[in-house]
């Protein structure tokens, strides 16, 4: 049967071209592979060739022709016993176009609506004992660690060293160097590693010594822990745990003291997480280590030290999307995750000195954000103040303030006011460091705007 | 079919491997279906129901055939986005993988990886990476996985010369030699990444060296002679089954088309090309062992060349009538339900 030679597309936007020159001619017997023609792309020149077998029974179209169309048929190919006057009447079908897409224009569809977090009511954690962030931390690994032998940590001085700052200490012991492990000052290479470690079966929990360091291997966070869940159709899962500390310590400069809230909750395919309590710490670390997914878990070296109230139960774990309304309050909303969900409490009692009752919503999730629990407060005190210590442009604030104006317009009675990090690198001198980090007196501050105080 | 008649003919072997008559038409057959697969992909490519990267095999298909054939089952594969060859050598479904080249709900990610991102569990394949040289990190973090689960299995990291200066390599190679993970990283050189030669882009184009500072045991192979790769791999794979760590093959192959389809190929010569493709053909070398040995004749090879043919067709016609697919998949696969 003869086969039909059509004008190939050579680049990925090219829909004309120009025969430049055939190097066959009729007659001629060709076999797969061989260059028939040169084609002038919107691009360069390029060679095309032949994908089946035969002979060139006719060519329909002279070198030297401009502005031949993609798909056109350029020649005709005579399948074995066939000659050329069979094909004198030869149907110029064209190839198949491929399938539109359907109703060119019609709107995406809509993004689902994360089902509600349907959770058990938090347990109390009075009543439990007293912890640091650090101690919380490491028995949340510990005991997950127990609890599946596919779970392991990885880091530098997660081992022998005990933690950089002390959150692994005694894991070495328990569970031994197979599943702790010291790794080389590699960050690039043992995120990547981490990430094949999960994609073969394992759920690693990955320390960067701080998230500062994290930037050498964003590409391998984002690239390919974030998206291969959806580039393989749902196929290849990645449970892993990127945690270590985020923010400003003190007195550390610019390169240490950064907030990545904003760059890894721009990322659809990661979860997000900024734990400010002990209790916090120790039930979202361990809903991230259960969870299917690619986690960031934000925490933050000021806090580690802090004690707070931490449940006394082994299953005790908190769901992953749902804020915590850490002090209710009329007058004004007051959202805030990580550190400043403490200077945020601070802030209100200030604003209780002067009559302002200032309701505290501690995040513990950017993404997925629980913003049903943000627009109810609102609905209630129709004034918001956000607070981050990354900077306020592109930040978790601006995020918020756009989905208010989206979702609760009506219910604000003046614009959401941001406290951010100032737009600067983060300076060593210690009274240009507390200027360029948000303090409890910023806070105060904007939520006597929004009240118009 | 006339191979399977040639295949049982004694119980001669080939090489310093022990290949067997029915591993040698094995070979020829999977070079084959890989050699027409990515030519019809090619065409499919040409009329534009394939869109945006697509990186043909063309020229290397003896490096995957020959390195598969040492493969176990529960072995693991990851490359970067030149990947249609391993997929069809790890025995994916050439229907599934031609379906997601035309970005159909039947393609192995249902439409949503197209050909540099596509994958199979099943099979052991990984990836299909578009960042050139992330795969291989992760090719090491699934040989951890072997080791840490003690499965006996090892992982299959491949890369081109291109990826070899990505300092993520070295990052790798170091943590591999360190912890004696079971992985084979194989650098497939076939001369170019993308515009640049091997020599313009690297200081030492000594490529298998580059595991010396981690005393890394090396390997240089003919990757235009399948026979030859599978010799290596047998020797590599069994080094590293028997627990001393990573070996680095550098594979010397070529691909006959352009870095992709856009690529007009103008840094290499026609003689180069032509003297490649006339002297060194992996498919026409084997082909020349099988008629030589009297294990297949011009019958056999027409059998198969239609068997082939058959299978690239099929694939091509179900590629081209699947659906696209459900708008409602826009939204799907963003994060495992927990």
């Amino acid at each position: 049967m003869s086969t039909q030679i059509l004008m190939p597309a050579l680049s990925p936007t090219m829909t004309e071209g120009k025969l430049a020159k055939w190097l066959v001619k009729e007659g001629d017997k060709i076999t797969s592979g061989k260059v028939l023609a040169e084609i002038e792309t919107d691009k360069a020149t390029m060679e095309m060739e032949a994908v089946d077998d035969g002979v060139i029974g006719k060519i329909l179209i002279p070198e030297g022709t401009e502005k031949v169309q993609v798909n056109e048929p350029i020649a005709v190919l005579l399948g074995e016993g066939e000659k050329a006057s069979d094909i004198s009447a030869a149907p110029a079908a064209k190839a198949a176009a491929p399938a539109e897409a359907k109703a060119p224009g019609a709107p995406a569809p809509a993004a689902p609506k994360p089902a509600a977090t349907a959770s058990a009511p938090e347990p109390a954690a009075e009543g439990g004992k007293t912890q640091t962030v650090r101690e919380a931390l490491r028995d949340a690994m510990a005991e997950e660690m127990r609890r599946d032998q596919s779970v392991y940590l990885m880091g530098e001085e997660v081992a022998e060293y005990q933690g950089a700052y002390k959150v692994s200490q005694g894991l070495l012991d328990e569970f031994g160097k197979k599943r702790v492990i010291d790794t080389p000052i590699t960050e690039h290479g043992f995120a990547g590693l981490a990430v094949g470690a999960a994609f073969g079966g394992l759920k690693p929990i990955v320390e960067f010594m701080t998230f500062n360091f994290a930037m050498q291997a964003i590409d391998q966070i984002i690239n390919s822990a974030a998206k291969t869940l959806y580039m393989s159709g749902g196929q290849m899962g990645c449970p892993i745990v990127f945690r270590g500390p985020n923010g400003a310590a003190a007195r550390v400069a610019a390169q240490h003291s950064q907030c990545y809230a904003s760059w890894y909750a721009h990322v659809p395919g990661l979860k997000v997480v900024a734990p400010w309590s002990a209790a916090d710490a120790k039930g979202l670390l361990k809903a991230a280590i259960r969870d299917p997914n690619p986690i960031i878990f934000l925490e933050h070296e000021i806090l580690y030290g802090q004690s707070f109230q931490v449940p006394e139960n082994d299953d005790f774990v908190l769901p992953i999307g749902k804020a915590k309304v850490e002090k209710s309050g009329s007058h004004v909303t007051i959202v805030a995750f990580s550190i400043m969900v403490g200077k945020a409490l601070k802030a209100a009692e200030a604003l209780a000195a002067e009559g302002i009752d200032a309701e505290v919503i501690n995040l513990r999730s950017i993404r997925p954000l629980d913003i049903d629990t943000i627009i109810a407060s609102v609905q209630k005190t129709n004034r918001l103040v956000t607070c981050e210590e990354g900077w306020a442009f592109s930040g978790i604030g601006s995020e918020i303030a756009a989905l208010i104006m989206e979702q609760a317009f009506d219910h604000l009675d003046a614009p959401v006011a941001r406290v951010a990090g100032k737009d600067v690198p983060m300076p060593y001198a210690a009274n240009l460091e507390t200027l360029a980090l948000p303090q409890v007196a910023d806070i105060v501050e904007a939520a006597k705007s929004v009240c118009y105080r | 079919m006339a191979t399977k008649k040639a295949a049982t003919k004694g119980a001669q072997t080939h090489g310093n491997s022990g290949a067997t008559n029915a591993q040698l038409i094995e070979f020829y057959r999977q070079m084959l279906l890989i050699r027409r697969f990515e030519e019809r992909a090619g065409q499919l490519y040409g009329m534009g129901l394939i869109g945006g990267f697509c990186h043909l095999y063309i020229g290397q298909e003896a490096v995957v055939v020959g390195l598969t054939a040492c493969a176990n089952k529960q072995d693991t594969v990851v490359t970067s986005y030149r990947d249609h060859g391993h997929m069809l050598a790890c025995g994916m479904d050439p229907k599934g993988v031609m379906a997601e080249l035309t970005g159909r709900a039947t393609g192995y990610s249902k439409g949503k990886g197209g050909s540099m991102h596509m994958f199979s569990r099943e099979k052991g394949f990984f990836g299909g990476h578009g960042i050139v040289g992330a795969q291989i990190p992760i090719g090491a973090g699934l040989a951890f996985a072997h080791k840490y689960k003690a499965d006996g299995g090892m992982s299959f990291a491949y890369m081109g010369d291109g990826a070899i200066n990505q300092g993520q390599i070295y990052e790798s190679f170091n943590m591999a030699a360190l912890w004696k993970l079971p992985v084979l990283f194989v650098v497939e050189n076939n001369k170019y990444g993308m515009g640049t030669s091997v020599e313009r882009a690297s200081a030492s184009p000594d490529l298998a060296a580059r595991g010396e500072p981690w005393k890394i045991k090396n390997m240089t192979v003919d990757g235009m002679d399948a026979l030859s790769v599978y010799e290596a791999g047998l020797e590599a794979c069994s080094y590293i089954r028997a627990g001393n760590g990573p070996v680095l093959m550098e594979v010397k192959t070529y691909r006959y088309r352009g870095h992709s389809m856009s690529d007009p190929a103008k840094y290499r010569t026609k003689e180069e090309l032509e003297k490649m493709r006339s002297e060194h053909d992996p498919i026409d070398a084997l082909r020349h062992l099988l008629l030589s040995q009297k294990l297949m004749d011009e019958d056999a090879f027409k059998a198969l060349d239609k068997d082939i043919k058959d299978i690239v067709l099929e694939a091509a016609e179900f590629a081209q009538t699947s659906p696209e697919p459900d708008p409602s998949e826009l939204w799907t696969d963003i994060v495992v339900a927990a």
